[in-house]
């Protein structure tokens, strides 16, 4: 029958033309099994791009104002006066303010997050908990700017109202509030390390007559210490690099003072006055926003290394 | 032979269970400390910042006088920077991802690279505006322009998408892709049609909340000098911008000036909170609607 032997023939010339078509398919996607893990590890790369553009950036630029002023004199000098006729650029007025401000969060975000912690894991019931941590953490995906006008309209009145001499703007409101900030993160990070404590040790401690709060502070919490150290460390680097809630709330006076009442400058908040402010490329306050940069960098990289060091080192297993 | 006296051992007992319930409580209220501020927090700013917000306010330019002021520029900037962050951290986020997760092998690129990304995941973000603002703003001189300021964010959240990225392909199990392969599909036909499908809508998650971060953020905004007074609205990547927080950021600062800025900090608060607000729902509706449990 012709038109049957003719649709043989026509599939036949099918089959061959798909036979070709794969073929040539084939060798397209062999070219891009080829190609895709070239273009993925490019892409993968910029991340460490971005940490080599971080490091020199800031060493390039912190060295061309260590060629201006010595680096001696810049981490021992007290005296910041960058926009004077003689202006001094000593960092120890910026250091000081980063560590006091940290510092006053930390006694706020310290206790207050060990205890929340300590009452999740061990008090809470799963349902009490699974409603507080999400509302816990909704403090923490607050913006800092957010923070900053709480900090400066709301905060710093309160505080002046008690004590009247009290500055406008100083370092105790943003201190206060920044460890406000930070409640969450040491609240979870130090409940991720206790939960993760077994349950027989707690049992046994228990069955030993031992009430809960013995047990928690006896058995928990040194079989989680790491874990908890490291998230006061990881804390304090977090404070640090919080920027907007100082630059608004404690201002913007270089005061080398441990008076917590008083406006002082942290080295974030310096970051943001220089650059927002008329710094000239190729000046020397302009190079010093580099140095000032690379000290601080360097401050939360090595809070950030040591965290990573303590859970590891004396982390218990079980 | 000594008999367990009772009367004492109640007696200290009754002590040490007292001590634990009191304690229990302490431990109570310095949980509900912080959520007690958040009630405060987000009061004040309504009570401040309600009144002043309208239809005029939203869609309003901005003005030196307070009552005709308005943020509709800062919106567009803010809107702006989502279209320059969403496609660079998507891309590069997820690549790293997929590289670093099914690619790589296990050795010393890999967690060279892995390292790299937490220790950038901890640097602070001044740190990165200072970066944007070298590289961006003036090697490849793109100034105060959107796309400086869009870029600048992206590399600040990347981190943070990787590695959630990460856990999402991770949490793909491996007898799907062994069942693709099985089928004969190469490796890059087996991520594009098994792996990434499965892993979407955790990677989307992720995705939305490191946007939500992207624009909450202001110190890197403020190193790349972002006007403060900005009347034309951007139109473009290559347009001068202002966005939300750097309104919030210049009206708190000039709240001891002018009074009546401290209320147009708290509308704008209001309206930034809302478009958090949003996109952690969408992303919460997301994981719950759409992820699979293998």
């Amino acid at each position: 029958m012709p038109t049957n032997s003719g649709n043989h023939k026509q599939n036949a010339v099918n089959v061959r033309e798909m036979i070709e078509e794969k073929r040539s398919s084939r060798s397209i996607s062999n070219i891009t099994e080829k190609l895709i893990p070239t273009i993925l590890f490019i892409i993968a790369s910029i991340s460490i791009l971005t940490t080599i553009g971080i490091i020199y950036t800031l060493l390039s630029e912190a060295i061309e104002f260590f060629k201006i002023v010595p680096i001696w004199e810049f981490f021992t000098g007290t005296v910041l006066k960058p926009l004077s006729q003689n202006p001094e650029f000593g960092v120890l007025p910026l250091i000081n303010g980063t560590i006091i401000s940290s510092l006053i969060a930390m006694l706020v975000a310290g206790p207050i997050g060990i205890m929340s912690a300590v009452y999740l894991s061990e008090y809470a019931s799963d349902k009490v908990r699974r409603i507080l941590k999400p509302l816990l953490e909704v403090l923490a995906g607050i913006p800092t700017i957010v923070y900053g006008f709480f900090a400066f309209t709301f905060v710093t009145p309160i505080i002046r109202s008690i004590f009247p001499e009290v500055g406008a703007t100083n370092i105790l409101s943003p201190g206060i509030v920044m460890g406000i900030m930070i409640i969450p993160m040491i609240a979870s990070l130090s409940e991720d390390a206790m939960t993760s404590v077994p349950n027989a040790m707690r049992e046994g401690s228990l069955a030993m007559g031992a009430t809960k709060l013995e047990t928690t502070f006896k058995v928990v919490i040194p079989a989680a210490f790491s874990g908890i150290i490291a998230s006061f460390v990881l804390g304090i680097s977090r404070a640090i690099g919080e920027t907007m809630i100082v630059t608004i709330a404690s201002g913007s006076s270089k005061n080398f003072t441990f008076d917590i009442t008083q406006s002082m400058q942290t080295m974030t908040a310096y970051i943001v006055e220089v650059s927002g402010g008329e710094a000239a490329a190729g000046t020397t306050i302009y190079y010093s926003l580099y140095a000032v940069a690379l000290t601080l960098f360097v401050f939360t990289l090595i809070m950030n290394l040591l965290a990573r060091y303590v859970s590891r080192k004396f982390r218990e297993e079980y | 032979m000594n008999q367990v006296n009772t009367k004492k051992m109640e007696k200290r007992m009754h002590a040490r269970i007292q001590k634990n319930n009191l304690l229990k409580i302490v431990f109570l209220l310095a949980t509900l400390f912080g959520l007690a501020v958040l009630a405060i927090l987000l009061v004040r700013v309504i009570t401040q910042g309600a009144a002043w917000l309208d239809w005029d306010f939203i869609t309003g330019r901005l003005s030196t006088s307070a009552d005709r002021a308005g943020i509709m520029g800062a919106i567009l900037g803010t809107v702006w920077l989502m279209i320059v962050v969403i496609p660079v951290t998507l891309i590069i986020g997820v690549g790293s991802a997929i590289y670093l997760e099914l690619y790589a092998k296990k050795g010393r690129i890999q967690s060279f690279i892995q390292t790299n990304i937490s220790n950038l995941a901890g640097v602070p973000s001044i740190v990165y505006g200072l970066l944007g603002l070298t590289i961006f703003s003036r090697a490849m001189g793109l100034g105060n322009a959107v796309l400086a300021g869009g870029l600048t964010l992206s590399l600040l959240v990347l981190p943070i998408l990787i590695v959630s990225s990460q856990e999402a392909i991770r949490a793909v199990p491996k007898y799907l892709a062994e069942a693709s392969y099985g089928m004969g599909a190469t490796k890059w036909q087996t991520i594009k049609n098994v792996i990434l499908p499965a892993s979407i809508p955790s990677i989307l998650t992720g995705a939305i909340l490191s946007l939500s971060r992207a624009i909450g953020e202001t110190a890197p905004l403020t190193v790349l000098g972002i006007p403060a007074f900005l009347l034309p609205f951007p139109e473009g990547v290559f347009d001068t911008f202002t966005a939300l927080p750097m309104q919030i950021y210049y009206w708190t600062l000039d709240s001891s000036l002018v009074k009546e800025y401290a209320y147009l900090a708290a509308a704008t608060i209001i309206v930034l909170l809302v478009l958090l607000f949003i996109l952690n729902s969408v992303a919460i509706f997301i994981r719950n609607k759409f992820q699979q449990r293998y």
